[in-house]
């Protein structure tokens, strides 16, 4: 069976994502880092799917897809406004929220 | 099929390491689709062929798209820029490894083992049995999810134009 190693490489592609979402300042690589920890729970679900012979976890990751799409495109539009208003994508630069 | 899967699992892991670890946003771009696509077939390796199709088309297709259309928007373009990204170490990574996924996939089909395909009743009939039946509130909950994704990038995207004008 091919779940267990599929689901160690779920873990190590999460921890590269979470790895690279915290070492990484630009909004850009961590809006990529936050997108490579969707893909490897999706893979997670779909090894124990296929470990377990259910639809369940082909189910899940169509709606990670779709919780993906949604993401992304919010947050490519924040993404843009943060660059044409402090012309930098720098994560330390957007610290003026008073709330 | 375990070598396939060990050779594949290696290329997803290099290039998601290059992803993380790359300066240009354009490369760590080609990277990640790289390593999509060598997710997908990882898929399939698991018996998921639709979740591999949908890996491919709306993440390696539609996702990586917009990514690359707003990296386009937020630097300046000059020829200059362009030629010095165009150089071979931008492209080498990535498709040497994408050669390897090529391999493995003409190595599937000279290999003439099509029984995952074959075999019995599509899995696809019964995950969408089990999407519009017991999950239905899923469903309904992605759509409302959608929504407000749609408007919410249409109201970003159009105060970025005005101002802009």
């Amino acid at each position: 069976m091919l779940s267990t190693p599929a689901l160690v490489l779920a873990m190590m592609l999460f921890g590269l994502g979470l790895i690279g979402l915290l070492s990484r300042r630009n909004v850009l690589y961590m809006l990529l880092s936050l997108e490579i920890m969707l893909n490897a729970a999706a893979l997670a679900f779909i090894a124990g799917g296929a470990r377990w012979g259910q639809v369940d976890g082909e189910i899940m990751f169509l709606f990670i897809l779709t919780l993906a799409a949604a993401e992304v495109s919010v947050a490519l539009g924040i993404v843009l406004q943060l660059s044409y208003r402090f012309r930098t994508l720098d994560a330390d630069a957007f610290c003026e929220m008073k709330g | 099929m375990e070598v396939l899967f060990y050779i594949t699992a290696a290329v997803t892991f290099l290039a998601t390491l290059r992803v993380i670890t790359h300066v240009h946003a354009v490369h760590a771009l080609l990277y990640l689709v790289v390593a999509l696509i060598a997710l997908s077939l990882i898929f399939y390796l698991l018996g998921a062929e639709f979740a591999a199709a949908l890996e491919i088309i709306i993440y390696g297709g539609a996702i990586m798209v917009l990514f690359i259309f707003v990296v386009m928007l937020l630097g300046p373009l000059a020829v200059e820029q362009e030629r010095t990204w165009l150089t071979p170490s931008a492209w080498i990574g990535p498709s040497i490894l994408a050669l390897v996924l090529l391999g493995e996939v003409g190595y599937l089909i000279a290999a003439g083992d099509h029984t995952a395909l074959t075999v019995g009743e599509p899995r696809q009939k019964a995950v969408s049995i089990a999407l519009f039946g017991p999950y239905i509130i899923g469903v309904e909950l992605a759509s409302m999810l959608l929504l407000p994704g749609l408007i919410g990038a249409y109201h970003l995207g159009r105060r970025l134009s005005k101002e802009a004008r």
